[in-house]
């Protein structure tokens, strides 16, 4: 039978590659794309007066309500900058550990510490945000630390997202800056060296502009992140943002959830196409 | 680069400090996992080892787990049938349209966990009509596990250069036979991989989860997430949560064993850059 099949393909590349895509084009464009397109077409339709069902006529009405009412303005800018508050404080932290993995730790450490990164990348996501709540708790380990110097921790509230969010995402910010390090050669810093740059110098007049597309690539992967996100948030704060709108709108209103996630995927397109622009793609 | 003692001193610092707030959360859970208190109070009082046994005893966390290894065989499944066909097709072949799968295999991860689950929800709800269930959130999960199955194995394609096929070829032997004694068993570890890491992605998905799971399915994250609120029954979350952390190192450490020589030194490329992918994932 394989080797019936086998000999009807042979020397036909076309029908080779056709067999090969039929599945995952096929799961992918008529599944997933065609899902994407119904939530489109989801986000025009509207909720029956009396019945409170979904009715599919077509009305612009939900983005009236998007665009009228200020609470949705004011919370996706709240999330926006959030999500670009993390950016940045993670390309902070993920900078410095790169550069020590990819340039100063001798190579039996250096297989060891990219372990130590990837391990809490892939380790859960819930679990993570968990941790955070017990210890920003009023009883957590925030205040205990604190409470002998006369201070106390940020409670829950939107500095407690952008701790949690800039923590659950860190890796993803220093495993793509940390290969785009490695690929700077050593040659260039000595280099830089030779000719008398400070360290800070050669960091901002060498690494940082080699470094900056590897940094927008690991930046899509954080900003996306927070931009969806409504567990974490909803865990250690009582404020709204974009994700824990939608999500309490989808069992009771679900055309307008549905108009609502056109705004981070219109925010992500613009996102991706200056992400592109900075050449990131080819550190993603 | 040669740096003076005191700028590597302080390079040395902060990352020890960045290491350490990566790692601390992750210790805090260890610990509360064996606090004899029934509320998170820090110092705990005291250590047991008692919750252990009521967590595994617990019906609800038990059948949740059984739901999400089923929930995260099935998925893996499918991804690593669709990724590695897909990363066949690019990897081996010139057709139109080759640079748009990677786009469209990245996808379901690059955009927000909330779109994805919108979108499937609203397409089996309103558009199928069929009700959510547990092979709702199997077509979720397999949807953006494909890509790190594609991305490890691609990798690995590229890495092994098709001249091999095309000597296979040139001693007679059929396309089948090529593909079963000489592509396949090059992309061997690197879909081993691919699966593990599949695997490791469904089982911690929550996002996308509580949007494709029936009123009936429970999966481990979910379960977690509705006891947060049940205050007795926190020392058991406090248990199921280290639990979980424990099963997703395995796959994960597994995985960048079997494709650590994929890009030499640089993690960067190859297995680092497919595991570095999921992170459109998780949620």
């Amino acid at each position: 039978m394989g080797r019936r099949l086998a000999d009807l393909f042979h020397g036909r590349p076309r029908l080779q590659v056709g067999a090969l895509l039929a599945g995952p084009v096929g799961w992918l464009v008529v599944g997933y794309l065609g899902s994407l397109a119904i939530l489109l077409a989801a986000s025009f339709w509207t909720l029956g007066e009396l019945s409170g069902e979904v009715e599919r006529t077509f009305t612009t009405a939900n983005f009236e309500t998007l665009f009228s009412e200020g609470v949705f303005r004011t919370v996706t800018l709240r999330t926006v900058l959030i999500a670009a508050l993390v950016t940045v404080t993670d390309a902070m932290l993920a900078l410095p550990l790169a550069f020590f993995m990819a340039k100063v730790a001798r190579r039996r450490w250096k297989g060891l510490l990219v372990v130590a990164v990837l391990v809490p990348l892939w380790s859960s996501y819930l679990v993570k945000a968990y941790a955070w709540r017990t210890i920003l708790s009023e009883d957590g380990i925030f205040n205990w630390v604190l409470d002998p110097i006369g201070l106390s921790g940020p409670g829950y509230g939107n500095v407690a997202v952008w701790l949690v969010m800039s923590y659950i995402w860190l890796p993803f910010m220093i495993i793509p800056v940390y290969a785009g390090l490695e690929r700077i050669p050593d040659s260039v810093l000595a280099a830089s060296d030779d000719l008398g740059a400070k360290p800070w110098r050669t960091f901002r007049s060498v690494i940082w502009p080699l470094v900056f597309p590897a940094v927008v690539a690991g930046s899509i992967f954080t900003f996306s992140l927070t931009l969806g996100d409504y567990i974490a948030p909803s865990l250690v704060s009582s404020n709204q943002f974009i994700g824990t709108v939608i999500y309490s709108n989808i069992t009771n209103n679900l055309p307008l959830a549905a108009a609502y996630t056109t705004v981070p995927i219109a925010i992500m397109i613009v996102y991706l196409l200056l992400a592109r622009r900075f050449g990131a793609f080819e550190h993603v | 680069m040669r740096l003076s003692r005191r700028a590597e001193l302080l390079l040395r610092a902060a990352s020890a400090v960045t290491l350490a707030f990566i790692y601390i959360p992750l210790v805090v859970i260890f610990v509360y996992a064996f606090n004899t208190s029934r509320v998170l109070e820090w110092p705990p009082p005291g250590l047991t080892t008692s919750w252990i046994g009521e967590a595994i005893d617990n019906s609800g966390a038990r059948d949740a787990f059984f739901t999400s290894l089923e929930v995260a065989a099935v998925a893996t499944l499918v991804a690593l049938i669709l990724g590695a066909l897909a990363s066949l097709a690019v990897a081996r072949f010139r057709f139109f349209g080759r640079e748009t799968i990677s786009f469209l295999v990245v996808l379901p991860i690059a955009l927000p966990g909330i779109v994805t689950g919108v979108a499937l929800n609203t397409t089996f709800t309103q558009f199928l009509g069929v009700g959510l269930g547990l092979w709702t959130i199997v077509i979720g999960h397999a949807t953006f596990c494909i890509v790190v199955v594609y991305n490890n194995a691609v990798a690995r394609l590229r890495r092994v250069s098709g001249s091999l096929e095309e000597a296979s070829a040139d001693l007679g032997a059929t396309p089948w036979m090529t593909f079963r004694r000489v592509t396949l068993p090059s992309m061997q570890t690197a879909l081993v991989a691919g699966g593990l890491l599949a695997f490791g992605l469904s089982f911690d998905e929550i996002i996308v989860t509580t949007f494709t799971a029936g009123a009936g399915e429970q999966t481990l994250p979910l379960w977690i997430f509705t006891n947060f609120s049940r205050p007795n029954q926190l020392p058991i979350v406090n248990v199921v949560a280290v639990f979980v952390i424990l099963l997703s190192i395995i796959p994960v450490y597994m995985a960048h064993k079997l494709t650590r020589e994929e890009g030499g030194a640089s993690p960067g490329r190859g297995g680092g850059t497919a595991v570095a992918a999921e992170g459109t994932a998780i949620p």
